[in-house]
């Protein structure tokens, strides 16, 4: 490790200051595509009545489901008692809770109404899972802060398992609540299945812990520090294992859904003839967000923790191209009415819905990224999240 | 009696009257806002047999009179809103064609009322399926839902509204059953509008109904009946 010196200080603080003001940039870009998204209503983005979903609601189911993913880390390190994970467990929080905050902003400001909050957070029904959602993300927030305190506040500490428990319980219910909010379509064909909860929650894995180690690369290189490469192989390895995990649960999708021959159209589009989703699909997702990745992380000779932050870089890209994929392909093919009839409409009924997303809907969705990152980098300044690694690590 | 008495008098008695007079149209359109003052009763449900073999392929009266009754302005963009439209479906086996309306089937159990996070979306006693615009924050989740994609989002800022039938930018709409016709006593504009009759309006409770009668005497079928919604709306001739 090299002494700082005055210059190099100076140089850090500047560059600091640098990274807020361009991270308040991005943020206030999506605020004024906000504001005329307000002004004019969604006709200025790139969704209408068949792609009711767009671009922002990649952005905010990303940010939200590696939200919980990232309190992996966290949960192995409280629940389990593992002591590297332990040290990492506050920056784990962190980031969770500025990661749902981001995703949540975006969500929000995607509504028709975003000024009618307050109607959603008086009005519950009882049968919406989005309404469970605004309880659970609004939970999961409040817990995350009580397990952070347990960590940070020496006198809470006795309370920092039961903490940690109830942390490790929330977010797999939570991320359940993200799956079901599409498990629950039950007349499209990409959505309705029971697979998609567990297929969130392995998905949450691999992205959250691929986000964690970005951050915790940038941390270490910021203060001039490696990672203890003992420490590097164990994440990478876990990394690694999330990845064929979440590559098996979207193949189980993927091949359950071609063996029933009333979805066999679909899992065709998806996966072969529609366009730019096959090609999101395997060049984006397969290729550069798992195989990619997991040659870098395995391939002898490539220790460096610099190769691990380019793995995670793209499984989280790759993420965003799952997400596309998923959300925005699953509304372009047509709801089946009528099975055994050709169908045509003036409401795009029977045909596949092309979507191009606005700029508006871009910046938006950056500009939940850049809360995040914004939460982030304030908070890592003024706390004390570097992980504090103890000189001999038994487990 | 002293002059200034009078004067009081005078004075109270040409607010009471001013007053009166800012008042009255107020209460009067109050009133007539208001419509029905009981509220809808379980004992109806209220529903629709589309005869598609009357139903003229390339007519549009039914969409043209909807688009009328509602004020909606009748384009076909991706982003304007279609309460109710017109399918052409062809048969890929036998290749028999069949061209029928589809709007909002009102639901015994409604997709989109299931999904709606502020209760929004509701299902009023008399089986009529609605969104509250109030309470709508424009989440799209009922659009996701629908299995008939009968719900449109308001994509741009409304002018000159039809006042029976406010919309809003933001929030999602789709068939009321006009609503404010069926609490006067009438009928969806839809079904009035149809030169063949092939839209049949009525109580489906109600045995002596001539929709009751109709569906007890020919076959009809729901669309997507394997979900088990029980649409309100069926169709003859499919």
């Amino acid at each position: 490790m090299s002494t700082p010196t005055l210059e190099s200080l100076h140089f850090k603080n500047r560059l600091y200051w640098l990274l807020l003001a361009a991270g308040g940039l991005v943020a206030t870009a999506g605020m004024y595509a906000v504001h005329l998204m307000e002004h004019h209503g969604h006709i200025i983005t790139g969704m209408d009545n068949q792609i009711v979903w767009g671009l922002p609601h990649v952005f905010a189911i990303f940010l939200i489901v590696a939200a919980s993913g990232v309190l992996n880390v966290a949960s192995i390190g409280s629940v389990f008692g593992k002591a590297i994970y332990k040290a990492r467990a506050p920056l784990a929080s962190l980031l969770s809770i500025a990661m749902l905050m981001g995703g949540l902003t975006v969500l929000m400001l995607d509504l028709g109404r975003p000024d009618r909050i307050i109607v959603a957070a008086t009005n519950y029904n009882l049968t919406s899972v989005f309404a469970w959602n605004v309880l659970l993300y609004s939970g999961m927030v409040g817990l995350v802060v009580v397990y952070l305190w347990t960590m940070m506040e020496r006198r809470m500490n006795p309370y920092n398992k039961i903490a940690g428990i109830g942390v490790f319980v929330w977010r797999f219910v939570l991320t359940t609540g993200t799956g079901l909010i599409f498990a629950f379509l039950t007349a499209r064909q990409a959505y309705g299945s029971a697979l998609l909860p567990p297929m969130f929650i392995v998905l949450s894995f691999a992205w959250g812990m691929a986000v964690f180690h970005l951050v915790q690369t940038s941390i270490y290189m910021w203060n001039e520090k490696e990672i203890d490469p003992s420490i590097l192989a164990r994440k990478k390895h876990l990394l690694g294992v999330f990845v064929l995990g979440s590559m098996y649960m979207v193949a189980t999708y993927h091949l359950t859904n071609a063996y029933f021959s009333q979805q066999q159209g679909f899992e065709r589009f998806i996966l072969l003839d529609g366009g730019i989703y096959p090609g999101l699909f395997w060049w984006g997702y397969i290729v550069l967000g798992n195989i990619v990745p997991l040659a870098l992380l395995y391939a002898p000779g490539i220790q460096r923790d610099r190769w691990a932050a380019l793995a995670s870089l793209l499984i989280i890209l790759g993420g965003f191209a799952l997400l596309y994929v998923f959300i925005i392909g699953g509304q372009a093919w047509p709801l089946n009415l009528f099975p055994g009839y050709e169908v045509s409409s003036t409401f795009a009924d029977g045909q596949i819905s092309a979507y191009s997303p606005s700029i508006y809907e871009f910046l938006l969705g950056l500009g939940g990224l850049s809360i995040a990152f914004l939460i982030t980098t304030v908070s890592v300044r003024v706390l004390n999240f570097m992980p504090q690694d103890k000189p001999y690590i038994a487990d | 009696m002293s002059d200034m008495d009078m004067d009081r008098r005078n004075f109270l008695k040409t607010s009471v009257g001013a007053a009166a007079v800012a008042i009255a149209p107020g209460m009067m359109l109050y009133s007539v806002a208001q419509g029905k003052s009981e509220g809808a009763s379980s004992r109806v449900r209220w529903g629709m047999l589309i005869d598609t073999n009357q139903c003229k392929p390339g007519c549009n009266d039914c969409v043209t009179a909807c688009n009328r009754e509602n004020g909606l302005p009748g384009e076909t963009k991706a982003t304007d809103s279609q309460w109710i439209r017109k399918i052409e479906i062809k048969d890929i086996s036998s290749g028999r064609e069949i061209s029928l309306p589809m709007m909002c089937q009102h639901c015994e159990n409604p997709p989109c009322v299931d999904v709606c996070p502020t209760n929004a979306s509701m299902k009023r006693a008399d089986g009529i399926v609605l969104v509250d615009k109030h309470r709508c924050i424009g989440c799209r989740y009922c659009m996701m839902a629908c299995p008939y994609k009968a719900r449109s989002f308001v994509h741009e800022p409304q002018h000159d509204q039809n006042p029976d039938v406010p919309r809003g930018k933001g929030t999602v709409e789709s068939c009321t059953l006009c609503v404010h016709r069926i609490d006067v006593g009438g009928k969806p504009a839809c079904s009035e509008a149809c030169p063949n009759q092939a839209i049949i309006f009525g109580d489906l409770n109600d045995e002596n109904s001539e929709i009751a009668q109709k569906v007890r005497s020919v076959a009809s079928v729901q669309v997507r009946a394997d979900l088990r919604l029980n649409p309100g709306v069926r169709y003859q001739g499919i």
